[in-house]
C-alpha cells in the first residue's frame, strides 16, 4: 500500500481506483500484480490504494486485467495528456 | 432518445448521481448536464472512509471516484438544492440560483442520524461518520490514541468502526440496545455469531444497553452514562445510529416523499402525492423508495453501494429514453469489511422465518447463512465465505425452495435450521 506522500509525488496526475467489493472474491491476483497497492488481510478483506501515483500505472493496469471477476475500475487522467 | 437541446439536472453528487450522469452521456445524451452537490467536492467513494481512511492508510481526499464524465458537465458544488418547482421545472439552490431542467435525477442520499441531544452531539470527541470530512476528523481523533472509544449503535457502521479500533490497538466498547449487534438486519442468531467474532478480537460488547447521556469536562467528552446506571469512561464516541434521508428539500413539491424516502414507480419515475408518475423526474440510490419485484413489490429503500450504481445507471438511462420502461429489480447485495472480517449479503432478510447454516461453521468464524420465508429462499449472508455467495444468490434470485435440497458439501448430516431471531 503506498503512502499519502507517494500519491502526491510525480508530475502527472494520479490514478483513481475503485473496487466493487461485492464482486471481489479474494483471488488476490491484484496483490501479486501490484503488491504495493493491493493487499488481503485475514481470509478475504481486500484493502487497496484508491489514489496511486501515476508512475505505478503499469502495475495498476496489470492488477485490473488480472482480476478474475473484473472488479477493479481505474481512471487515468494522464492517459490522454 | 431525448432531443439534444433538453437540459438534464442531477441533484446529489454521490455514487448514484455520478453513475446516473455517466449513463446519460453513455446513452448518447449530449445536452446541457448540471450536477448539484451539497459538499464542495467531486463524488467520492464512501466504503473506504470507515476502513482505509480511519486506519490512516489513505487520506480522505484520495477517495474521489473514478469517472467517465468529460469536461462537458456543469458542476454546482457546495450549495445544496433547497426546493423543487415541478410546474416551472426548476430547482432552486441554497445560494439563490435557479436551474431549469427537462430531465431531473434525484440522488440526494442520506446523512448520519445525529445524537438526539444536540448539545452533547457537538461535544469535542463526539463524531458521526457519513462524509469525507467526518472520516478525516475521526481519523485525527483516533490517531491521537484515545484511552477508550465508545461506539453507539451496533449496525454495520458501528461494527466496522469498533473492529477497526481493535486493529489500531485501541480499547473500544460497543453499546447496542438490541440483543446482539446487527440484529435488525441479520437477526439475533447470525448477529450473535458475528458479535462473538468481534468480542474475540477484544471489542467490549454491551448489548441490551443504552446510552442515556454524555458527560463532558470543559466541552470535551469524558464518559457516557447508561440507562442501567453504569458509566463508560471514553474520550471518543462514534454515534452510529443509522441515516436520515435527504428529502426535506422536496417539501412543497407535490411529490410523495417523507423522511423514509421518495416514492418511485417500478420503472424509477418519482410519484406525486396522488401516486402518479412524473416522467421528467427519476430517483436513485439511498433516497429512492421503490417496489421490488423480487419481494412481491414491497416498497424498499436500500442504502447499498451496488444499489447506488445499478439504480443510478437505470435511472440515468430511463431519463434519456434509453431503457425500456420495465421494473428495476436488481438483486440487493452489499458487503461490510469489519476489521479483517468480510460480511457479504444477497437479497433482503426482512420477514425471514428461518435461517440455515449451509456452509462452514459459525464457531470457526466462517459460514454462510441462508434465510427463508414461507418455504422460499429470500437472502444469504456470507461471513468470510465470499466464494459461496454467488451460488446462494442464485437460489435467492430464483426464490428456490427453503431449506434447499440436498446437503452441503461439508455437512453430510444435513443443514441445521434455526429461528432467525427478528424482533
Amino acid at each position: 500500500m503506498s503512502t499519502p506522500a507517494d500519491a502526491s509525488s510525480g508530475s502527472r496526475p494520479g490514478l483513481r481506483v475503485s473496487v466493487d467489493l461485492n464482486l471481489c472474491q479474494a483471488y488476490a491476483q491484484c496483490c501479486y500484480a501490484a503488491p504495493r497497492h493491493f493487499r488481503i488481510e485475514g481470509h478475504e478483506a481486500l484493502f487497496y490504494d484508491p489514489a496511486p501515483a501515476a508512475e505505478h500505472r503499469a502495475d495498476i493496469e496489470r492488477a485490473r486485467v488480472a482480476c478474475p471477476v473484473q472488479a477493479i475500475r481505474v481512471e487515468d487522467p494522464g492517459q490522454d495528456a | 432518445m431525448a432531443p439534444v437541446f433538453e437540459r438534464a439536472v442531477v441533484v446529489g453528487a454521490g455514487l448514484a448521481a455520478l453513475r446516473g450522469a455517466e449513463a446519460m452521456r453513455e446513452a448518447g445524451f449530449a445536452g446541457p448536464l448540471t450536477i448539484v452537490g451539497a459538499e464542495p467536492c467531486r463524488p467520492y467513494d464512501r466504503p473506504p472512509l470507515s476502513k482505509h481512511v480511519l486506519a490512516g492508510t489513505v487520506p480522505a481526499e484520495a477517495t474521489t471516484l473514478p469517472s467517465a464524465l468529460g469536461p462537458d458537465v456543469d458542476w454546482r458544488l457546495g450549495s445544496p438544492a433547497v426546493s423543487l418547482d415541478r410546474v416551472g421545472r426548476t430547482v432552486r439552490l441554497a445560494d439563490g440560483r435557479t436551474l431549469p431542467y427537462d430531465r431531473l435525477l434525484i440522488a440526494t442520499g442520506t446523512r448520519a442520524r445525529p445524537w438526539p441531544n444536540p448539545h452533547e452531539g457537538r461535544l469535542a470527541g463526539v463524531f458521526t461518520l457519513r462524509g469525507r470530512d467526518d472520516a478525516a476528523a475521526l481519523r485525527r481523533a483516533l490517531a491521537a490514541r484515545p484511552k477508550r472509544v465508545l461506539v453507539i449503535g451496533g449496525g454495520f457502521i458501528g461494527c466496522e468502526v469498533a473492529s477497526l479500533c481493535r486493529q489500531l490497538g485501541l480499547p473500544v466498547t460497543l453499546v447496542e440496545p438490541g440483543p446482539t449487534p446487527l440484529a435488525r438486519v441479520l437477526g439475533r442468531t447470525v448477529g450473535a455469531f458475528i458479535g462473538a467474532i468481534h468480542a474475540g478480537h477484544g471489542v467490549e460488547m454491551r448489548c441490551g444497553a443504552e446510552v442515556e447521556w454524555l458527560e463532558d469536562a470543559d466541552g470535551r467528552l469524558v464518559r457516557a452514562h447508561l440507562v442501567d446506571g453504569t458509566r463508560i469512561d471514553a474520550d471518543v464516541a462514534v454515534v452510529a445510529l443509522g441515516a436520515v434521508r435527504n428529502t426535506e428539500w422536496l417539501d412543497g413539491s407535490g411529490l410523495s416523499s417523507d423522511p423514509g424516502g421518495i416514492d418511485c414507480d417500478g420503472a424509477g419515475y418519482v410519484l406525486d402525492a396522488d401516486g402518479r408518475p412524473d416522467r421528467h423526474i427519476a430517483a436513485a440510490g439511498d433516497v429512492a423508495r421503490f417496489p421490488h419485484p423480487l419481494y412481491d413489490d414491497r416498497r424498499v429503500v436500500l442504502e447499498h453501494w451496488s444499489q447506488a450504481v445499478a439504480q443510478g445507471i437505470h435511472a440515468g438511462r430511463l431519463l434519456v429514453g434509453a431503457t425500456p420502461e420495465r421494473p428495476y429489480g436488481e438483486l440487493p447485495t452489499f458487503w461490510s469489511t469489519q476489521g479483517k472480517l468480510v460480511v457479504k449479503s444477497a437479497g433482503l432478510t426482512e420477514g425471514a422465518d428461518a435461517v440455515a447454516i449451509t456452509q462452514g461453521d459459525p464457531a470457526a468464524g466462517r459460514f454462510v447463512a441462508l434465510y427463508g420465508r414461507e418455504g422460499r429462499c429470500i437472502a444469504a449472508v456470507a461471513v468470510d465465505s465470499a466464494r459461496w455467495l454467488p451460488a446462494h444468490a442464485d437460489l435467492v434470485a430464483a426464490r428456490a425452495p427453503f431449506p434447499p435440497g440436498g446437503t452441503a458439501t461439508d455437512r453430510p448430516k444435513g443443514v441445521a435450521v434455526f429461528e432467525p431471531g427478528f424482533a
